[in-house]
This record gives structure tokens, sequence and C-alpha cells, in this order.
């Protein structure tokens, strides 16, 4: 496709016919393919590492993540890049300034820093603000890992811009396996629900957070498009291939912050300006993201496994030294300082200029440069960074080490541990399993909602910004930080050590494991496998769309008994709906409208509220009893002379709604609350309108038996009502008997 | 100055990014960026020979790190000193036949010359060549006086001898750069025309009716075929599709095109297809100095069939190709490990490349090397572009073409 394009630059000067000139008009426009690289994830997986080093500097296999990207982007004929840095925006472009990614012929990048971007939007907003960005471009994140080739999708991009000016973005996909362990266990990433249209390609939705256990679509969706694939088995690689119009688009909404959750979301649910986005499927080609230690741990090992050739450590791609690689996955840089009794296992990776002490035993990990591991030291699935010193006899199993850490002797890291930047961990010490030992202390704040996370990331980024602006001045800060609460770090992780155990927040530990490198125990994989398959079977039940005559007139969605899943939601939805229908209400009864308009309004009000039948009658009842409240009421009397009135008035309307026991029983209840709760006038008045209710037909004898009964199990407070209305029931029953 | 670092910083990136491939397009390129950078380079009065040496050693050691693999760029650059060698040698014997005296020379390298009798130019160029290195077959065999009224060149690297005797005596340290650059412009020539030259002697191999094996896809490979069916022979090709790339597709479409007789097999069936073979005819990514052959992936498997069935194994290389140095070297990198996706999808096996559970180590490895090492003893026939070659010649044919000072190139790196 490009070659075709170049071909037809060529010829496009000189264009005499009507088409050629048209193609040259394009052609006069076309610009060098442009990429904006996003070196902030605004997220807070990474710390406390992230703290003092921004996470696309991160060491990745011994090469700093931002390179793989650059790596990739340029190889693949990105021609400039705008490399947007927020968190310590100084240490991203002195790197890109020491490396040679500047001085590259034919690839340009320009650094773009901004301090208070809080999310990808503000990011992208900026860049369209400066206006740098003249046609399509490509949207990735600093932490990219890929050696697909653009071309194509390109191409298929520039294809559909061509027919449909609507087109604005291409993501990329990738197939994976539908299992949620595998799904967990590779890149510990949540389901991701997509539906595609089998034809065009065209994304119609996006669901990567389905906590809610369903997935509606849109029955309009289907009107437009005959055939839509559900797909559960493909993986977002977070690669988008998008034109200018995305950053208008990111500066009209102005509150658009993440890029699927916000961005994305939107133009699938907008219909006014009618963009469309479409999907490209990358066959072999590897491409994945890193967003948490677990893909981290994944996406290394993928690299060693060299699916990312030819961004492996044996090639020098860039600037990375000399590395040799032995049989088994064996990654050795030239100059090693390795003891003879020292066993180096499969699937490792060594640094140059790293020494290994006798016995010590070395397996699927990397090692970076300059470290110094002692004598009988085993080190299994761990990725230590560089100047590393490891003293004899420690034991480190699935960590992260980073640089300049110093582990005494005799010291055990269970699982899933991470040491951040120069942290000392005293001799004999046991780190327990997930800890996160940092010299920075945690920000006391440690929130997990996600809309906070990003006010709160951006500050904990600043302060941290501020500390480590020059390197030897973070030493001193750090220093001094230390000799004050000495006493106290010391005490956390053994004598002679230096540094602060991170707690994990209470609902956050339960996570833990999902996202560190340690493997994920037997146990836990059980367990999502178990709640997976749970939520699979409530899935396929939705997600088999039944024929298309029975889908409600909104959306398709699950039966009601999902509403205990999601209480809180549901309470909400009935409290607005409540109101509609009060105003409805009132209105009827201002203007005097039908009976059956009344019913109309509030079914379509049902409707588009998603609500049972049970739930109208409630709110009806309940709006009728406001309005007789309303009504002056000298004294209780004229209240139920009010009610009366009103009931009379539209008994057909709540009739309509009631037409069996349940929801006779559920006004009842509802009148019992509001007793309660909003009326309380009517507490005393209570029997009465019961009665009348009854004399009216409203409620059955059945119902209020019923009722009562349900009540019997209560405890007193509930009771009160049904105290009250005791010799109504009595009666009740006795007449119900002599029926008999 | 500046854009020939340009030059070869590019050059350089591309290799580390394997983003030149096939041999024949490395060596041209690493010819001509050395060209460009011989040209540029500013040499001093005295030792011209020794600088210039010094300096292209340090590029080519540079160029040889960024793609170990790749063995065509460690071969070219060789052939470049030795270029210079020759050219130096050629130009002092001149003045010494000039001066009709062994007067002390500036270069270091041809010590043994004065004890020679100073018959004539060429006589004492023969001879100080012959001291540096061992004799080539064809400068044995010719008589030395003979060569002195016609410079006749042996089949060394020193094709310029010629232009180099004509030039003027007093002039021959302006001289050296421009006759090295005129060498190495003719090196070049040699690697664009290799695949004629092999193909010429097509005809002579390819006999009417025979049936050819081929696996893979290689340019030379099909040049070789080609001239034969333009020579009006009929035959019949076999081609082994080549796993994991499946070259040998490409390869039967475009023999297609030729209009000849071609079969696709898959590569393990050629065993069983070998007995009705009567030749077969591959590529080769380098070639050894003990005359073994690193070669696509499949190679040895065809090789030891062939042996089996006494078929010819037929080797084309071009003289690029050669490499100076003996595969048990530790310094030659003999295979490249390519991505797995060539063999498996990705996406179809995510989940056997499960990392979280379990011991956390990978249970399923893929390896998908680029080349075999095919023994010189399963190899028939080498054809150059020089003509056909026995395994057990080529370390002659090295000692036409390299000189002994430049095979370790890379010593200093371990500091």
């Amino acid at each position: 496709m490009v070659a075709k394009q170049s071909g037809r630059n060529r010829g496009g000067g000189g264009g005499g016919t009507a088409a050629a000139t048209e193609v040259s008009v394009e052609e006069l426009a076309r610009v060098p393919l442009q990429a904006i690289l996003l070196a902030d994830s605004f997220a807070t997986k990474f710390r406390p590492i992230t703290l003092e080093r921004p996470k696309v500097l991160l060491p990745l296999v011994n090469v700093p993540m931002i390179d793989y990207t650059l790596a990739w982007l340029e190889s693949a004929g990105v021609e400039e890049v705008f490399v947007f840095c927020c968190a310590h925006a100084k240490q991203v472009a002195e790197h890109l300034e020491n490396s040679r990614w500047f001085a590259q012929p034919n690839f340009s990048v320009t650094a773009i820093e901004s301090n208070n971007a809080v999310g990808a939007g503000d990011a992208l907003r900026l860049i369209y603000e400066q206006n740098v960005i003249r046609g399509d471009f490509v949207l990735v994140s600093g932490d990219t890992v890929s050696n697909m080739s653009l071309a194509v999708a390109l191409g298929e991009h520039k294809e559909r811009r061509r027919k449909d000016s609507n087109a604005i973005m291409t993501m990329v996909i990738t197939q994976s396996k539908t299992s949620p362990t595998t799904r967990q266990s590779r890149l510990g990433t949540d389901e991701l629900f997509m539906a595609i249209d089998p034809d065009t390609k065209q994304l119609l939705y996006y669901e990567d957070k389905s906590d809610k256990g369903t997935v509606s679509l849109d029955k309009t969706l289907l009107s437009d498009h005959p055939s839509i694939y559900l797909h559960n088995d493909k993986q977002d690689c977070y690669i988008d291939i998008c034109s200018p119009e995305v950053l208008s688009t990111f500066a009209d909404n102005f509150d658009y912050q993440h890029l699927r959750r916000h961005f994305l979301k939107g133009l699938l649910d907008d219909d006014i300006m009618g963009y469309k986005i479409f999907t490209h499927e990358i066959q072999s080609n590897y491409a994945a993201r890193i967003d948490n230690f677990r893909s981290y741990d994944t996406v290394s090992k993928d690299i060693i496994q060299r699916w990312t050739y030819p961004l492996v450590p044996d090639v020098q791609f860039f600037g990375n030294s000399s590395t040799k690689l032995d049989r088994q996955g064996m990654y050795r840089a030239s100059v090693v300082g390795q003891s003879r009794s020292a066993q180096v296992g499969p699937f490792t990776v060594i640094g140059s200029g790293t020494t290994i002490g006798s016995q010590s035993q070395i397996s699927n990990s990397v090692v970076g440069e300059g470290c110094k591991i002692g004598a009988n030291v085993s080190i299994e699935g761990c990725y230590i960074w560089h100047n590393v010193t490891i003293e004899d006899g420690c034991q480190l199993k699935h960590a992260i080490v980073c640089d300049g850490v110093v582990i005494k002797s005799g010291v055990i890291l269970e699982p899933g541990v991470v040491l951040s930047y120069k942290v000392v961990v005293g001799q004999q010490f046991i780190v327990p399993a997930y800890s996160k030992v940092s010299l920075y202390q945690q920000p006391i704040k440690q929130d997990s909602d996600e809309e906070l996370e990003y006010a709160d990331s951006s500050t904990g980024f600043m302060d941290a910004s501020s500390l480590s602006g020059l390197p030897d001045k973070l030493k001193e800060e750090s220093t001094i930080q230390l000799s004050e609460s000495q006493l106290q770090a010391a005490s956390e992780v053994g004598s002679g050590g230096v540094g602060f155990i991170w707690s994990t927040s209470e609902g956050s530990h339960e996570e833990e494991w999902r996202h560190s490198v340690a493997p994920i125990p037997p146990a836990k994989l059980l367990e999502i496998m178990h709640t997976s398959n749970n939520e699979l079977e409530v899935v396929q039940q939705d997600g088999n769309l039944p024929p298309s005559g029975e889908l409600e007139r909104d959306s398709v969605t699950a039966n009601s008994n999902d509403y205990d899943d999601d209480d809180v939601d549901v309470k909400d939805d009935y409290d607005f709906f409540e109101n509609e229908v009060e105003a409805t209400f009132k209105r009827a009864l201002e203007e005097n409208i039908k009976e059956d308009d009344v019913i109309l309004e509030v079914n379509s009000l049902r409707l588009s509220y998603n609500l049972a039948t049970a739930d109208c009658s409630g709110a009806l009842f309940y709006s009728m009893m406001k309005s007789a409240l309303s009504a002056p009421h000298p004294s209780p009397s004229d209240l139920v002379k009010n009610a009366a009135t009103v009931i009379t008035k539209w008994e057909k309307l709540l009739k309509y709604y009631l037409p069996s026991i349940d929801e006779e029983i559920e006004v009842i209840l509802k009148f019992e609350e509001m007793c309660l709760e909003s009326a309380k006038e009517y507490s005393t008045v209570f029997v009465q309108i019961l009665h009348l209710l009854y004399d009216k037909d409203i409620i059955q004898e059945e119902a209020i038996l019923n009722w009562a009964s349900e009540k019997e199990g209560a405890d007193e407070t509930d009771k009160l009502f049904v105290k009250q209305a005791e010799k109504f029931i009595q009666w009740l029953n006795e007449a119900s008997e002599e029926e008999d | 100055m500046p854009d020939v670092h340009a030059l070869v910083n590019d050059f350089l990136i591309k290799l580390k990014k394997r983003k030149i491939e096939g041999s024949k397009a490395t060596a041209k390129v690493t010819a001509e960026v050395l060209r460009s950078f011989i040209s540029q380079q500013r040499l001093p009065n005295t030792n011209q020979a020794g600088a210039l040496i010094d300096a292209v050693k340090a590029v080519g050691e540079q160029l040889i790190a960024a793609n170990p693999v790749e063995l065509a760029v460690g071969n070219v650059v060789r052939r470049v000193l030795h270029i210079i060698r020759e050219e130096d040698l050629s130009l002092t014997a001149a003045a010494i036949g000039g001066l009709s005296l062994s007067a002390g020379s500036d270069d270091e390298d041809d010590v043994g010359h004065d004890e020679h009798p100073a018959l004539s130019a060429a006589a004492v160029a023969a001879a100080a060549r012959s001291t540096l290195r061992p004799p080539s077959l064809q400068t044995l065999l010719e008589d030395v006086p003979h060569t002195a009224a016609v410079p006749h060149t042996s089949s060394s690297g020193g094709d310029s001898e010629g232009k180099s005797k004509s030039a003027d005596k007093n002039s021959s340290t302006k001289r050296l750069k421009h006759n090295v650059i005129e060498a190495v412009n003719e090196l070049i020539q040699d690697i664009v025309t290799c695949h004629e030259q092999i193909a010429e002697q097509a005809v002579e191999h390819i006999h009417q009716n025979e049936v050819i094996l081929t696996l893979g896809s290689s340019r030379t490979v099909v040049e070789f075929l080609c001239a034969a069916k333009e020579k009006k022979r009929s035959f019949r090709v076999f081609v082994a599709e080549g796993a994991p790339r499946y070259q040998g597709h490409t390869l039967a479409k475009e023999l297609v095109t030729r209009g000849l007789q071609t079969t696709v097999i898959t590569d393990s069936a050629v065993f069983a297809m070998i007995s009705r073979v009567n030749m077969v005819i591959v590529g080769a990514h380098a070639v050894m100095a003990n005359g073994g052959v690193i070669a696509p992936v499949g190679l040895n498997m065809v090789a030891l069939a062939a042996q089996r069935h006494a078929v010819p194994f037929v080797v084309l290389a071009g003289i690029h190709k050669l490499c100076p140095l003996y595969p048990h070297n530790p310094e030659v990198l003999l295979n490249e490990l390519r991505s797995p996706s060539e063999l498996l999808d990705f996406g179809e096996f995510s989940d056997c490349l499960d990392f979280g559970s379990g011991s956390g180590s990978p249970i399923l490895h893929v390896v998908n090397p680029a080349f075999d090492y095919v023994p010189p003893n399963l190899v028939s026939l080498f054809i150059t572009d020089t003509g056909g070659h026995n395994p057990s010649y080529m370390y002659r044919l090295i000692a036409d073409y390299y000189s002994a000072n430049d095979l370790v190139l890379q010593r200093r790196s371990a500091s």
C-alpha cells in the first residue's frame, strides 16, 4: 500500500485527467506519517517505582520500554514522533537526548512536556493546540511492545477514509484465547467484549469493565448491520491509527480523559457526529501493552522467547550492548563474570559487567548490568535491574528489584515483592509476599477509585518529580529523609535496612496477586475459573440474542434477577423514576389528562428506566398519596378524605398497574415505607387508607393477608403497621373463614 | 566527512535492525559504503596503506558487530583490506622497479622482498606477494619472467594490477587511494554480476531431461535454472517449499512464468523424491573456509538424502559468500533464531505461553533457526563466478582473495 502510494506520488505531479488531479490534490496533502507517543500511562499501577522514575524508562529486558516503542515506530515507517511527557518529564526528555533517537535520519522525535495533564485527553488537547499533527497519525503509549507492520493497517485506514470521511480511527486488535484464566494470567487484564461487524470490521461495542455481568447491545445496531460478531476472544493492543478529527473530538469534549473509557465509548454512543471506528486484526505479529507488573512479566518472557523479533536482546535494535544467545534461550552479554560452579538456567538474560558467585542458581530471570550476585544465591523468575548487590545466601522468587538495591546476606524475598530504587534489606530479613518497599513513604491517601486516581496520581508525581529533579539532590533529600526516620525504617526491613514497606489498602490487597510478577497461586486460579465460568454463563445467556421479535424497544438486557447484583444502581434509577412518575401524575392532575394517556406515559417511563410493573404501581401510588398530602388537610380525617377522592378519581389507573397480588403487596409495602419516611402524616391513618383501598377493590384481601404473614418474621419496628392493622386483618380472616 | 559518517551510521542501523536481507545486497552495500569511506579518508604522507587499513578495519569491525550473522559484511571488509594491501604492494613494487634498488619501503608489510633479485617490477610484486601468503596455484604454474613482459594478473583480488602498472611510478603515493577505489569498484561490479557469471556455466551442468531439486528460494538458483532453459535445455524442477518462510512458493511461481516444468513438494517429501532426482542445486548463505556451507534451514537434510542416493549436491555461491573463517570459530555466529510467529500463530497459542500460572516458566518453547550447516563431505561441487570447485579447494580460493592478516578483526572488543 505504501509502495503504491509513493508510486502515485511520483506520477501525480502532472495529472491530466480529472481522476489524476483528484489524486494529486490528495497527494499534495500527504504528510510524513506521524505518531503521538504518550510517555505517561496516567495510572499508579507501577507504584512505588514510578515515584522515582517514569514508567516508560523502566528497563524491560535491560532496555527502557520507550526504546522498544520508538524502535518499532521507526521500523514501521513513522517519520515524526511527538513524545508527550508528563510525570518526570525532565527524565524522559533527558533520556531522549542522551539516546541517539534525535540523531536518526528520517526520524524526528520531539518531546512535548507538560506538568498538569491528568489524562490522555489533556495530552491530546495540548497537542491539538500546538497544531503539529497534519494528517493521519498513530497513537500509542510508551509502553507498547510490537513488531507489527503498520503498512497494511494504514492502507486500510486510508482506503476507508477515502470512501467515508467519518471513519476516523482504526484500532489494532489481536486474537487471544477465550479462557479468562489465560487473559488474567497473561496480561492481567479483565475480560473485553467487542461487537464487530464482520463485513466492514466496524467496531460497534466495546466493554472492558464488565462488572455488571450483562452485555447490552442497542437493537438499532442490528438494523444497520445485518450481522454482528460479539467477541470475547480479542485483545486490545492499544495501537490506534487516527485521523486529525480524533484530536478535535478531544478538544470539543473537554471531559474526555481516558482513551477507551471516555473517548471510545463516547464515539460509539454518540450518533450526532456519526464518527465510525474500525478494527484491524493482526495475525502473527506481536503487540502488547505493559499495563501492570503481570504484563511486565509476560512481555519480558515473550521477548526472551523471541516473539518480538527483531526486538530481541541479541539484536542491537537500538544501542543495547552486544549480547549472545546460547542454547535454551540464554542471553549473555560479552562481559559476564560467572563462577564455574554457578548455574545459570534457561530463559535468563545476564547484562554486561555482572558477576555471579559460586553455587548460585539463576533461572527464568533477567539480571541487569553491573550487578553483584554473591554465593549460594537462588534467583527464580526475578527482574533484577542495574547495579544491584545481592549478598550470599539470599533467596529471591518472582520479585522486581530496582536499580541500586542492596540485599544483605540471608534475605528471603517471597513471591511478588517489589523493591524500589536504592532500598537496603537487612540481614536475614524475610520480605513478605506481594509487599512493596520504597525509600518514599506511602502517600496517605490511597484510593482505588478510578476517577480520583487521576488527580491523586498527578499530585503524587508532582511531589515526586520535585524531589527527584536533580539526581544528587535526590540523594541528599532521601538521606535527610532517611536520617529522620531511620529508626522506623530500619525496623521495617530488618536491621541495617533502609526503606518503608507500603501497606496495601484492604480493598486492593485481594487484588495484589492479580497484578504482581509472581505466578497466580493455583487456588486463586481455580477461583478465577469458577467465578468466570459463572460469569460466562450469564454472559452467554445475554450474549445469545433472542429472536428479534422478543427484543425490547431499547435494549437487550438480562432478566430482572440481576437486580440483586447491582442494588445501588437500581436504587438510583428507581428514585429518578419515582420523581418522573410523580411529575407526570401532577401534570395529569393539573391538565386533566386522560387515564389512557397517563398509562402510556408511565409505560414509556418504565421502559426507559428499565423497571418492572410492580415499580410503576408503587411509584404511582406514591405520587397519588403525595398529591393527596399536598391538598390542604386540617385534620387526619380530612387527609383520609383527600386520599379517598384522589384514589376514586384515579382508581382505574391504579388498577391497571395491579394485575396480580404481587403488585398489590408492593403497593402496601410502599405505603408502609411512606408512612415511615417521607409522609409521616399518613402513619396515623394507615388502617383507614388500607381499608379504603380494600373497599375500592384496589387491594384484595389476599394481598393484605400475604403482607401480614410476610411481616410476621420481621422485627418489632417493622411490625408497627401490622399491629395497627391487626384488627382489620383479624376481621378479614374471619370474613374469609365465613365465606368458606 | 560528516556525510560519510552519516552514511556509515545509517548502514549500521540498517544492519542492526535486520533491514537489509540477502547476502548479495548486503555485500554490495557494504562495498559501496567502504568505497565512499575510503574516498573521503584523508591519508598521511607516510605509511598510507597502514593508515587506510587501520581506518577500514575500525569501520569494518563496527559493521561486523552490527549483524554478526550476516557473514557477507565481514567478507567484503576483508576483501577490501586485501585490495588495499595488494595495491600498496604493487605500487611499492613498481617504485622499486623504477629505482631498480631495494630502497626501504614505507610499508612494513613487504619485509622479505629485498633478498630477491630485482628482476622487474612485476616480478618483485609477484615475489613479494608470494612471501605474504601461500602462492596461488596459478601463480605457481605461471612463469615469472613471462609475466614481466605482460603483467598477467592471477586470479587473486588484484584484478586492477594492470591499471596500477600503467600508473606513473613517481606519483605512487597519490595513486594508492585512486587505485584502491578502482579496485573496489571492480569488486562491486563482481558482486553485481556474480549471478550472470554463475549462470553462464549452467549448460555445462544441466543436461537434457534431467530432474533438478532445489529448496527454498535463491536468486542465484533462479538465474542458473533460467539460463539453462534459455539455452533450450528442457528439464524439470522439484521445488521443496522451504518451511517456515515458504520461499519455495515464490520460486515456483517465478519458474513457471519463465516456462519451466515445476513441481512443488513439501520439505519432508524430499527423501521420497530424491531417487528420481538427477541433481540438487541450491543457494547458500555463506561458504566457510573448510568447504562447509551455511545454508537455509532444511538443507542438511536434503544433502544427507542426496548423499544416500548418490545424487550430486551442487551449491551455487557468489564469491562474496566465501568466508575465510572456520565454522568452529567462536567469533562466527552460525545461526539466527527468528521469531516463533513464523511457525505458530501467537493468538492461537497464547494459552500455552501462560506464565502467570504454574511455576511461571514457559513450557512451550519454539525454536526457529534460519540456517543449517552442511558439512563439506556432503557437498559435491561449488559453482562460483570463477568456475566449479571442490569443497577441498575452498581454502585455496580463500588464500587468493583474503590476506591472512585480516582474518581476525574483532579481537580488541574483549577489553
